[in-house]
C-alpha cells in the first residue's frame, strides 16, 4: 500500500469529470434497453408505458435466432483458434531470442490499426479469386485475424510474469516439450487463455464490417440487426435484441478482464 | 550379397547421421525453434492478412466491367481516383472528421485517466475495467444507440421538447459531420484511455516529489514533469484513433447522411452496387497510403517537438 | 558407477552469444562422485557452462560428454542430469508432494511407489509433514530442499546446483552447506555447484574451477588453488595474498634465487617454465604465512624489518598491515591470538620483524 504523499492529494474537480465522464460512456448505451420496455415503436420521450413484448416476440423470431446461432458458431471457432495461436505467438515472443523478433510482433499486431474495411475488402478479394464461396468459414478467417493480436497481447503478460526456469525444470525432471506444456505451462497461463477465449468469442460476436463482407447466405447476428435497422416497426425488436447482447457481453467482457489482470499488481501492462 | 548389406548399412548410418545432425542443429538453434513455434500463427496470418493485401494491389492495377475482370495492367482505376474531385473531397473529410474525432477523443480521455492515475488507490482493477468495458461490446449498437439520442425524434430533441425548451427538434445533430464525430469520440474514448493511462501509471511519482520540493506547484508541476512524460501514451493513443476511425464504415452509414458519407462507404459500394472491385482496390489502397504517409509525418513531427521540449 | 574416470568430459567449449562471448575454450574432465564447484564473480560464464551441461543452451563449438555420450543431440530432458535452479522453480500449482514426484511420470512409476519414493526423499532432505504445502507457504530454505528433493528422487548420475545457497541468510547457508556435502558423500553421485563464494566452494569442494571472463583459470582441490595458485588472478581470488614484484637472479635445478622488492633477496622452490634467469616475475605470500615479531627472529631465517602501519583486533586473530622499504603497498599479515602479550606490544609506528620459512613464497608470472 503506497502512502498518499500530499501530491496525490484529492482532488474534488478531477473526481466529478471521472463521474461524469462514465456517465458520458455508459448511459447513450443504457437507452437501448431503455427502449426496449417501451411500449411504442418509436424511439423518443415521454416513454409510452411500459412491456415486456418486444421481449416476447424476439423468442418467436426464427431468422433471429437462426443469425444468433451462426454468430455463437463463429465465435467459438474464432477463440479457440485466435487463442490456440496467439499462445503459441505469445510463448515464442517471451521465451525465445529470435532474430527479427520485433518486426514479426510488429506484423501481428498490425490488424489492431488497420481499418476493418480494408481487411475485410482485401481478404473478400483473395477468397472470390481463389473461388472460395462466401460463408461462415470465411467470416471465420476474418474473425482470426483480427482476434490473434488481442489473444497475444491478453497472454503475453501471463508469460511474461511466470519464470521461465519453470518450464526448463520440467524438461529437466524428464518432460518433453508438449508435457511440459501441458503439466506446467498451461496450468500456470490458465487464467489468460481463458480471458482470451472470453474476449475473443465477445470481439468475433459482435463484430460487424468484415462479417458484412465476407458472409454468405447465412448472416451473423450483427448482420441480422443492420437489415433490420431499415424497418421503423422491428426497432423495438433490434432494442431487445441488443439490450441482452449488451448485458452478456459486460458481463462476459468483465469477467474476461477481471481474470486477466487478477494475479498482477501491474497495472502498467501496456496494451489492451 | 554382403556388398548390398554393406550399401545400404552405410546409407542408414549416413541418414541417420543426417537426422542426427539436424537434430543437434535444431536444438542448437533457438532463434529456430521460437520461428517453428510461431509459425502457425506467421502462416494464418500470411494467408488471412499479407496475401490478401497482396493481391489487392495487383487488382487496382487491373479492370471490371460486368462480371469480368481483364487482368491487363492498367493504371485507369489511380487515374479516375485523382481526376474525380468526389474521392479526393471524400478523403479530406474522412481525414477531417477522424483528426477532429481523435483530438476530442484524447482530450476528454486524459483527465479521467489522470483521474485513476494519480487520485484512485483503492480497487484501481474495478476503475480500468469500467473505463475500458464500453468498447469491448459491440461497435454496432452503440453506434446505432447514437442513432436514436441524436435522432429528429430521438432522445435528445424529444426529451428537449417535452421539457419545453425547443418547440422544433435541431436537426443539426443526426446525420453530419457532427453527428459522426460524436458518435466516434464515444465509441474510441474507452480505447484511447488505456495507452494514456498506462504512461500516465509509469510515471515515478518521485519526481514530481522532486519537482515540488524544487519549488513547482501543481500546473508546474503537471506541465514540466507529468504532461511531458506522459506525451508517449498520448501519441500512441492519437494514432490508435485516428487510423482506424479513417476508414470507418458504419458510423457515417447509420449517423452520417449524405453530407457525412466517408471514403469507406464509397468503398463499400464499389464491392457491391456498382461491382468494380478493382476500383474499391485502388481506393483502398489510396486510403492506406494517405494513413501511411499522415501517420509517418505524424510521428516526425511529434519526434521534432519532443527533441525540443526534452 | 563411481570411480569411474573421465565420466564427464567438457572439450573445446565455448559459447558465442553474438558478439559476447561467454564461455570461452573450457576443458574440464570430471570422474564419478565428485563435489565439483565452478568458482567466478558475476557474468564469469559459470552459469552458462551449467546450462550448457543441462542442456538448456548449446555449445557455439566443442562437445559435452556424460559417459562417453555426446551431449549435443539429447535434448535436456533426456539427459541423465538434473538441476535445482537458483530461483528453486517450484511449481506454483501444486503442493510438494506433487512437486517432487513430478519427474516420476516419465519414469513410468506406478503411484504407490512413487508415493514411497517421495516419502523417503522427504527425509533426506528432512521436510517430512510438509507434504502438503504449497510454494507459497515455505520459506527460503524450505523451498530450496523441496528444490533438491525433485532433482533428486530421479536418482540422476549427476546434479547440477545452480547457486542454490544465495538466496538464504548466513546461518541457514552454512547449514546448508554442511547437509549438502554430507549429501552427495552418502548418495556418492557427481555434484557440479556454481557459486562466487570462494568461502563455500572451499568448503565443499573436492575440487574447484575458478572461472573468469569465460575461462578456466585453475582446476584443482582446494588446497592445491590455495597453496599453489598458478597465476595473480587466482591467487587474489581464492583467500589473501601479498604480491611483490621480483626478477630471478639464478636459478639451479629447482631452486631460484629471487630479488624481490622490499624482501631483499630470497629463496623459492619452483620448478616452473616463467622462472628462467633474468626473468621479472611475481613472489606472493599468504597473510597467515608471514610471522611476525617486535625482535628479530633467529639465525637462518628469512626476514624483513618493517614499520606497523595498522592493526585490527578480531578477536580471535588480529591483522596488521606493515610497510616495507621497497615495497609499494603494505603488506598484510594474520596472527593468531595465541599470545596476547605479542600483540599488546605491537603498536603503531613499531618497528617490527617480519619473517618466513622458504616454501611459503609462492611463484607467479606477472601480469
Amino acid at each position: 500500500m503506497r502512502n498518499i504523499s500530499y501530491i496525490d492529494k484529492p482532488n474534488r474537480t478531477l473526481m466529478v469529470y471521472a463521474l461524469v465522464y462514465l456517465a458520458f460512456l455508459y448511459i447513450p448505451v443504457l437507452f437501448l434497453p431503455l427502449f426496449s420496455f417501451n411500449d411504442s415503436i418509436y424511439i423518443s420521450f415521454p416513454l409510452a408505458g411500459l412491456t415486456t413484448k418486444w421481449y416476447g416476440q424476439l423468442f418467436a423470431n426464427e431468422p433471429m435466432f437462426a443469425s444468433l446461432w451462426n454468430s455463437v458458431k463463429v465465435g467459438i471457432v474464432t477463440s479457440i483458434f485466435s487463442t490456440l495461436l496467439g499462445l503459441f505467438a505469445a510463448k515464442a515472443v517471451t521465451r525465445y531470442r529470435m532474430p527479427g523478433k520485433a518486426p514479426v510482433v510488429f506484423v501481428i499486431m498490425l490488424p489492431l490499426v488497420i481499418p476493418y474495411i480494408i481487411m475485410g475488402v482485401a481478404l473478400l478479394i483473395l477468397v472470390n479469386r481463389m473461388g472460395i464461396p462466401l460463408s461462415l468459414f470465411t467470416v471465420t478467417m476474418g474473425h482470426i485475424l483480427v482476434c490473434v493480436p488481442f489473444a497475444m497481447a491478453t497472454m503475453i503478460p501471463r508469460f511474461e510474469g511466470f519464470d521461465k526456469s519453470m518450464e526448463e525444470a520440467a524438461a529437466d525432471l524428464g518432460e518433453n516439450a508438449w508435457w511440459t506444456f501441458w503439466r506446467v505451462t498451461l496450468p500456470i497461463v490458465f487464467p489468460g487463455v481463458l480471458a482470451s477465449l472470453l474476449l475473443c468469442f465477445t470481439i468475433s460476436f459482435d463484430e460487424f464490417i468484415m462479417a458484412f463482407f465476407l458472409a454468405g447466405t447465412e448472416p451473423t447476428l450483427p448482420i441480422f440487426i443492420y437489415s433490420q435497422l431499415r424497418f421503423p416497426q422491428k426497432l423495438p425488436g433490434v432494442l431487445a435484441l441488443g439490450a441482452l447482447i449488451l448485458v452478456v457481453s459486460f458481463i462476459v467482457v468483465f469477467i474476461s478482464q477481471w481474470l486477466r489482470r487478477r494475479g498482477s499488481d501491474d497495472f502498467t501492462s501496456s496494451e489492451v | 550379397m554382403s556388398d548390398v548389406t554393406v550399401t545400404s548399412d552405410a546409407a542408414l548410418e549416413t541418414r541417420k547421421s543426417w537426422s542426427r545432425r539436424l537434430r543437434a542443429r535444431f536444438l542448437r538453434s533457438e532463434g529456430l525453434r521460437g520461428y517453428v513455434l510461431l509459425s502457425p500463427t506467421l502462416i494464418v496470418m500470411g494467408i488471412t492478412m499479407c496475401i490478401p493485401f497482396g493481391i489487392m494491389v495487383a487488382m487496382s492495377f487491373w479492370s471490371q466491367s460486368g462480371f469480368e475482370v481483364d487482368t491487363a495492367f492498367t493504371l485507369k482505376n489511380y487515374q479516375e481516383a485523382i481526376d474525380r474531385p468526389l474521392y479526393e473531397a471524400l478523403l479530406i473529410r474522412s481525414v477531417m472528421i477522424s483528426g477532429t474525432c481523435t483530438l476530442a477523443t484524447v482530450l476528454i480521455s486524459y483527465p479521467m485517466a489522470y483521474y485513476v492515475a494519480f487520485h484512485v488507490h483503492k480497487r484501481k482493477l474495478l476503475w480500468i475495467i469500467l473505463m475500458t468495458l464500453p468498447f469491448w461490446t459491440s461497435y454496432l449498437l452503440r453506434v446505432f444507440s447514437w442513432k436514436i439520442i441524436l435522432g429528429y425524434n430521438g432522445v435528445i430533441n424529444s426529451g428537449l421538447k417535452s421539457l419545453g425548451l425547443i418547440d422544433e427538434p435541431l436537426t443539426f445533430l443526426l446525420y453530419s459531420p457532427t453527428a459522426i464525430v460524436i458518435t466516434l469520440a464515444h465509441a474510441w474514448a474507452a480505447f484511447a484511455i488505456l495507452p494514456i493511462y498506462v504512461s500516465l501509471e509509469k510515471i515515478d511519482r518521485s519526481l514530481l516529489e522532486a519537482a515540488a520540493d524544487l519549488g513547482e506547484g501543481p500546473v508546474g508541476r503537471f506541465l514540466r514533469v507529468t504532461l511531458p512524460l506522459s506525451l508517449p501514451g498520448v501519441i500512441a493513443a492519437m494514432l490508435m484513433i485516428f487510423i482506424p476511425t479513417v476508414g470507418d464504415y458504419v458510423t457515417p452509414a447509420l449517423v452520417g447522411g449524405p453530407d457525412g458519407l466517408m471514403l469507406a462507404n464509397i468503398i463499400e459500394v464499389q464491392f457491391g452496387r456498382v461491382n468494380d472491385w478493382p476500383m474499391g482496390a485502388a481506393l483502398s489502397i489510396m486510403m492506406m497510403i494517405a494513413i501511411g504517409l499522415i501517420t509517418v509525418i505524424y510521428v516526425w513531427m511529434t519526434r521534432m517537438i519532443t527533441r525540443r521540449i526534452a | 558407477m563411481s570411480g569411474n574416470d573421465a565420466y564427464i568430459r567438457i572439450v573445446e567449449v565455448s559459447k558465442h552469444f553474438g558478439d559476447v562471448v561467454a564461455v570461452d575454450t573450457i576443458n574440464i574432465t570430471l570422474s564419478g562422485g565428485e563435489f565439483f564447484s565452478l568458482l567466478g564473480a558475476s557474468g564469469c560464464g559459470k552459469t552458462t557452462l551449467l546450462r550448457m551441461l543441462a542442456g538448456f543452451e548449446a555449445p557455439t563449438t566443442g562437445e559435452i560428454y556424460i559417459d562417453d555420450a555426446p551431449m549435443s543431440e539429447v535434448a535436456p530432458h533426456h539427459r541423465p542430469t538434473n538441476m535445482v535452479f537458483q530461483s528453486y522453480a517450484i511449481f506454483p500449482h501444486l503442493n510438494v508432494r506433487a512437486n517432487i514426484a513430478f519427474g516420476l511420470r516419465v519414469d513410468k512409476i506406478d503411484k504407490a511407489e512413487s508415493a514411497r519414493r517421495v516419502d523417503e526423499v522427504l527425509e533426506l532432505v528432512q521436510l517430512q509433514g510438509f507434504g502438503e504445502r504449497r510454494s507459497n507457504e515455505l520459506s527460503g530454505g524450505q523451498r530450496q530442499r523441496v528444490a533438491l528433493a525433485r532433482a533428486l528422487i530421479k536418482r540422476p548420475k549427476v546434479l547440477l546446483l545452480d547457486e542454490p545457497l544465495g538466496a538464504l541468510d548466513k546461518k541457514l547457508r552454512e547449514e546448508m552447506q554442511l547437509e549438502l556435502r554430507s549429501l552427495q558423500k552418502a548418495l556418492g553421485i557427481t555434484f557440479i555447484f556454481v557459486t562466487h563464494d570462494q568461502e563455500e566452494a572451499m568448503t565443499l569442494s573436492d575440487r574447484i574451477a575458478v572461472m573468469s571472463n569465460g575461462r578456466a583459470l585453475q582446476i584443482g582441490s582446494p588446497k592445491a588453488l590455495y597453496n599453489a595458485p598458478d597465476s595473480i588472478e587466482v591467487a587474489d581470488f581464492i583467500g589473501k595474498m601479498n604480491f611483490l614484484d621480483a626478477s630471478v637472479s639464478d636459478v639451479e635445478k629447482d631452486q631460484a634465487v629471487l630479488d624481490a622488492a622490499g624482501l631483499g633477496k630470497v629463496n623459492a622452490a619452483s620448478k616452473a617454465d616463467f622462472v628462467r634467469k633474468g626473468a621479472n616475475i611475481v613472489v606472493a605470500i599468504r597473510p597467515e604465512k608471514l610471522i611476525i615479531s617486535a625482535d628479530r627472529p633467529g639465525e637462518g631465517r628469512a626476514a624483513v624489518q618493517g614499520v606497523m602501519q595498522a592493526a585490527a583486533y578480531l578477536g580471535d586473530r588480529s591483522h596488521y598491515y606493515v610497510s616495507i622499504d621497497g615495497a609499494e603497498k603494505p603488506l598484510a599479515v594474520a596472527a593468531q591470538e595465541v599470545d596476547t602479550s605479542l600483540s599488546q606490544s605491537l603498536e603503531n609506528d613499531a618497528k617490527v620483524w617480519l619473517s618466513w620459512a622458504d616454501d611459503a613464497l609462492v611463484l607467479l608470472p606477472r601480469g
